[in-house]
């Protein structure tokens, strides 16, 4: 990481001295923690990934987007078929799943993201709906039950076998979607979705295209989860049409908002707690789901901008 | 050849005719205003010279290209910012970033760059933060670089949206009443900043304003609007001494004489 772009956290000694506790700490568990628990922190990891993709869309560029998880199936659907149906290496999903994310969604952006906020919920939900019932009825995506038996991927000579090498490959996917968020939060792109989401009008008086860059975040945060979904196909080695269902959808953008929208630590805190606190309530049974639904009212009540402090700075 | 020109331009919308016919020019290197009461459309005339409006008839030239077909962005990379009547700042990020944003369309590194930290990327970001400094220090505010927009005492607002034009580099700067809610000390200080950057920078100005005195000082050139129609044009003196204004202003004299009575 070049100085210039380093976060403004790892400039400071007390930010970089945290970081990498941090750091050290999330490399370190897989030594203590049983497989139940690298199975929740996995998904964890695989979690800040989705939502700091969507948080490019609906943090930086203020676009709500609630068909989130069908480019998450474009990932893994394209994941399973290039490995399944073609016989080529996983490796080769990832450049064709980025391909096909950034099609569909300029396909699907283009002409709604000139829609006024709630429309343009209205039909991103529509879309991830689409995406998510074309699959289910088509013969190549094996229907309802989905596509099995994707093949698990080699690297360095190592087959990516055990619930050891996800975490550490969601935690890598986890620590790559980190810096490249905080990279394109302080370029021209990632300002000219701030001034799109906060002012369109003043922003097109500025000389800014706001139907590209309104197009550019939607692509990005495509891409953020096609390349998730390979992974995840790859851990699962088998996926199913109710994966990416609009709970999906919701549970991501309960991340995004949770943490708060546009500050990328506060959106990481968004995405585990999404994961692990229904874990933790497990003991309390039945009763889980309501407890924690209730926490989050209460969270969004209480702290309408998300968990994380507005002037809090890391370091 | 005047660097702005308005040929015969109409604006309506739903069969109300908000502009009528008008013919306007601004020549190279002046500053021009443009004034009328209350309603008379000058707002109207920035919103389709700047690509906001479509006019129904009419050609809008800017230095011989035509630009009243092209979209708000297209007309500011050929060169013509401005401002707005009621502050349109991006009030929850920095003035820096603010003034950032005047630099959009003079740079072109892409998402890539940014996620790959290319040398373009670096040496664009250095530039821009450079950039955001200089106009904010030519305005008069280089302190007020990391202050959130909003948080600024309204005349630094002021200021930060002029500075985030300027950023620009344009031939041509609207300002849409920029005197609105300053007092008298800082009122001066705007004539003076208007004229330096039509003296320092050579950037034509264009104006409109309901401060009748602050247009007379500055003005060199005024065209007067009444109900979308050009109702006189000429230096301060001839437009403040023209019947057919000081009638849009004042009423007709039959009123003021059956008032009177």
């Amino acid at each position: 990481m070049s100085t210039t772009t380093a976060p403004a956290a790892a400039r400071s000694p007390r930010g970089i001295a945290l970081t990498a506790v941090v750091i050290l700490a999330a490399l370190g568990i897989p030594l203590v923690a049983n497989s139940y628990q690298l199975e929740v922190l996995s998904e964890a990891w695989f979690y800040v990934l989705l939502c700091l993709g969507l948080n490019i869309v609906v943090g930086y560029a203020g676009l709500l987007d609630l068909g989130y998880a069908a480019f998450f199936a474009v990932g893994a659907y394209t994941a399973g078929l290039v490995t399944l149906k073609l016989g080529l290496s996983f490796w080769l999903s990832l450049p064709l799943a980025v391909i096909a994310a950034s099609i569909a969604g300029v396909v699907i952006g283009g002409p709604t993201l000139r829609l006024r906020s709630d429309y343009l919920a209205i039909v991103t939900l529509g879309f991830g709906e689409m995406v998510r019932i074309t699959v289910r009825n088509l013969s190549v995506t094996g229907g309802a039950s989905g596509l099995v038996g994707i093949s698990r991927p080699w690297l360095f000579g190592y087959k990516l076998n055990s619930i050891g090498s996800y975490y550490y490959i969601f935690l890598a996917l986890a620590l790559l979607a980190v810096v490249a968020s905080h990279r394109l939060e302080r370029s021209r792109i990632g300002r000219a979705w701030k001034y799109v989401r906060s002012d369109e009008d003043a922003a097109r008086a500025m000389g800014i295209n706001h139907a590209t860059i309104k197009l550019s975040a939607y692509v990005m945060g495509a891409i953020f989860a096609a390349i998730g979904g390979c992974f995840y196909a790859a851990k699962m080695t088998a996926i199913a049409p109710e994966t990416f269902t609009f709970n999906q959808s919701l549970l991501i953008l309960l991340g995004v908002v949770l943490g708060g929208r546009g500050k990328i630590p506060g959106v990481i805190l968004g995405a585990i707690v999404v994961v692990v606190a229904p874990e933790l309530f497990r003991d309390i049974g039945s009763m889980r789901m309501l407890v924690f639904a209730l926490s989050l009212l209460l969270i969004m009540l209480l702290r309408p901008a998300g968990i994380w402090p507005e002037r809090w700075r890391w370091g | 050849m005047a660097l702005l020109e308005i040929a015969g331009m109409s604006l309506s919308f739903g069969g109300i005719e908000v502009l009528r016919d008008l013919d306007f020019a601004v020549e190279e290197g002046s500053i021009t205003s443009l004034i009328g009461p209350n309603g008379a459309g000058k707002t109207s005339v920035f919103n389709c010279l700047t690509g906001f409006y479509r006019p129904r008839t009419g050609q809008i030239t800017l230095a011989g290209g035509r630009i009243d077909r092209l979209a708000p962005h297209r007309v500011t990379r050929l060169g013509l910012a401005r401002t707005f009547q009621n502050l349109r700042l991006f009030r929850e990020l920095t003035a820096a970033e603010n003034v950032m944003a005047g630099r959009h369309c003079r740079t072109g590194a892409g998402a890539l760059d940014a996620v790959l930290g290319t040398r373009r990327h670096r040496r664009e970001e250095a530039a821009i933060a450079e950039a955001a400094q200089r106009w904010l220090g030519f305005v008069g505010i280089p302190d007020a670089a990391e202050r959130v927009a909003g948080s600024l005492p309204y005349g630094h607002q002021r200021r930060v949206e002029w500075a985030r034009a300027l950023a620009t580099e344009p031939r041509l700067l609207l300002l849409d009443e920029p005197a609105a809610g300053l007092n008298a000390s800082e009122k001066e200080e705007l004539i003076a900043l208007m004229r330096r950057i039509r003296d320092e920078l050579g950037i034509t100005i264009l104006l409109i304003e309901h401060d009748m005195g602050l247009v007379m000082q500055v003005s060199e050139h005024i065209g007067v609007l009444d109900h979308g129609r050009k109702i006189a044009e000429g230096t301060p003196d001839k437009v403040q001494n023209d019947p057919l204004v000081i009638e849009a202003y004042l009423g007709r004299d039959e009123d003021e004489a059956s008032e009177a009575a």
